[in-house]
């Protein structure tokens, strides 16, 4: 027989079920804290020593996103040194967003032979190789590029075949299963009865992919080339290995140009900690890392208005 | 025993098997002494390879040799990070690093050439007309005798040691025009033998029969021309140390600048002894002769 304060407290005690629960709260919540912590961390860090640029090398900001000369080390004749970002920031962009123009179409046609043409061979071959591609490190990417698509734009256009081109060539095949999975994923999620509804209209196939399939589909298929670009703009390595890295405006596609990415790479390794030329390159760095914030606030509203519709 | 059961026995025995085989087979070290040398990619085959021979011959010790470029291996020396700095330029060349508390020991000398394409067909240059090059003046091989191509420059990356020296000896301190930039001299190289018009610069130990290494006024880049200065494209490789050193990092540089590593090491691997030359520079670049040379 028990007292009433034993049976209390047996039944106030946790049970093995609960003490699992909270345990497993905890350890999620510290994985939890942990990446936050890490996350505020790098941002921390990279905005502390890139703003050491305008603080305490008392570069002007304007001058550093619109100048064309960048040559840390040197300072001109007004005793200033030269850390205009601008060839870089314009090369990144020209090539994040040539690659992606080129992609799209490719990612979308292939999105479309595998969801709505021919879906059986699509899941049985495409979805394979996408895959397959996805997982080919970048470092393969540029290898390839380096050896086969710089020599092809040497003997096709001339000069030395690094440049904003063989950039391009090479991001374009990176970006492309991203692209396409997402588009994939995109057309997956329109709802069948749309396509029923169309076909019993008498729409033939291609009206309804192009009248109502694509046109459901856009938010997310803009989600997939946002995606693709962002990967496109802090892809370092392969990049590095194929566009020349001249801190130059790009005049034409062939010439050699430089990026964000391409810069940093080469140049952290030769600057010493807490000089102008590291925390410049720092700067760059931060400017990357705002760029990418602003893609996944892009990605973000891009959902919202789908979803609003 | 359930299968479960007898999959886990059999797990155990492998793991504590392979615990066993790496206690027995772990490296045993009396000193269990280590030191870090990091920085210049230029100088990192020959302190790896030294680094290697003495160990083997040291058991016991551990040096680790890692590259990341001369800026690295300065600023973590001045840190204190590690035991050994490499680098290609004397620590006052570089900005940012306070000289007076480092210590210089100079292992090798490096010779530095200009390279071409081969066939621009050209095999001199006056320093007047590859300072042209290098700032633009000149856009077209033609005009300097060679064949119609337009001249295409590379550049090693910012704030490499090859590229200061070059510009502080071969272009006489002209800064190269904005150009393509590549941070090791194995594609720079591989870049001028397949590239129409090419020009670049590397160290002698990558001149091979792909590229055409330039003379310079009709005096050839040879190891002989470097030693007499005859040459003035070259430049110390450092170790450096905050302070003296002491223990295993001291007895690790007297070890690369003995005649052991000196007259052996340093030599395949392309680079010159400092006991050869004929010539000593400071940091200024000021060349003073020394009296009958060292031995």
């Amino acid at each position: 027989m028990k007292t009433t304060q034993q049976l209390e407290k047996q039944l106030k005690r946790h049970s093995k079920a609960a003490k699992l629960e909270i345990w497993g709260k905890v350890v999620s919540f510290s994985a939890l804290l942990l990446i936050v912590a890490v996350v505020v961390g790098i941002i921390g860090f990279v905005a502390s020593k890139g703003i050491a640029t305008f603080t305490s090398n008392h570069v002007n900001l304007w001058d550093f996103l619109t100048e064309k000369k960048w040559n840390p080390g040197i300072t001109d004749a007004n005793g200033k040194p030269e850390v205009g970002a601008l060839p870089m920031i314009v090369g990144s962009f020209l090539i994040t967003i040539l690659s992606a123009i080129v992609a799209t179409p490719f990612a979308i046609g292939t999105a479309v032979f595998m969801n709505e043409i021919s879906p059986n061979k699509g899941a049985k071959i495409l979805q394979p190789v996408t895959e397959l591609l996805v997982g080919i490190p970048s470092v393969v990417y540029g290898f390839i590029g380096l050896s086969v698509v710089v020599p092809a734009t040497r003997a096709i256009f001339g000069g030395s075949g690094f440049g904003v081109l063989s950039g391009t060539c090479v991001l374009f095949v990176m970006i492309l299963p991203t692209v396409t999975s997402m588009s994939v994923d995109a057309l997956r999620s329109v709802p069948r009865y749309y396509r029923e509804a169309s076909l019993a209209l008498g729409a033939t196939q291609w009206q309804t992919i192009y009248k109502v399939v694509l046109r459901a589909a856009t938010p997310g298929l803009m989600t997939a080339v946002v995606f693709g670009m962002a990967r496109a703009f802090g892809e370092a390595l392969a990049v590095q290995m194929v566009i020349g890295n001249a801190a130059l405006m790009p005049g034409s596609l062939v010439d050699p140009a430089a990026t964000l990415t391409s810069v940093l790479t080469t140049g952290i390794g030769n600057t010493v900690m807490g000089s102008l030329q590291n925390n410049a390159l720092w700067s760059l760095a931060l400017v990357l890392l705002l760029m990418s914030l602003v893609f996944n606030l892009i990605i973000r509203l891009i959902g919202r208005k789908g979803r609003l519709q | 025993m359930s299968k479960k059961r007898w999959w886990q026995a059999i797990g155990a025995v492998i793991i504590v098997a392979l615990g066993i085989f790496a206690y027995q087979t772990r490296q045993v070290s009396h000193a269990g002494e280590s030191i870090t040398a990091v920085g210049s990619t230029a100088l990192q085959p020959l302190v790896e390879a030294a680094g290697e021979q003495y160990t083997g011959e040291h058991l016991g010790t551990f040096i680790n040799v890692q590259g990341g470029g001369t800026g690295t291996g300065l600023s973590q020396i001045q840190g204190g990070a590690v035991q050994i700095g490499n680098s290609d330029l004397f620590a006052g060349e570089q900005k940012g690093i306070k000289a007076a508390a480092l210590i210089d020991h100079r292992v090798a000398v490096v010779g530095i050439t200009p390279i071409i394409n081969r066939k621009i067909g050209l095999k001199n240059l006056t320093t007047q007309q590859l300072i042209q090059v290098f700032t633009g003046q000149v856009t077209n091989w033609r005009e300097l005798g060679g064949s119609n191509v337009p001249v295409v420059l590379i550049n090693r990356a910012q704030g490499s040691g090859t590229r200061a020296t070059f510009e502080q000896f071969g272009l006489t301190n002209h800064r190269s025009k904005t150009a393509q930039e590549q941070d090791s001299s194995g594609m720079v190289r591989q870049i001028v033998a397949t590239t129409p018009g090419a020009i670049s610069y590397v160290a002698f130990s990558y001149v091979n029969s792909t590229v055409q290494a330039l003379s310079l006024n009709g005096i050839k880049p040879t190891e002989d021309n470097v030693k007499t200065n005859r040459w003035r494209i070259w430049s110390y490789e450092h170790l450096y140390t905050k302070g003296q050193p002491h223990g295993l990092t001291k007895r690790f540089i007297q070890y690369v600048q003995s005649p052991a590593i000196q007259q052996t090491l340093v030599r395949q691997l392309g680079y010159l002894s400092p006991d050869q030359m004929k010539v000593e520079r400071d940091v200024h670049g000021n060349v003073t002769r020394l009296e009958g040379g060292k031995s």
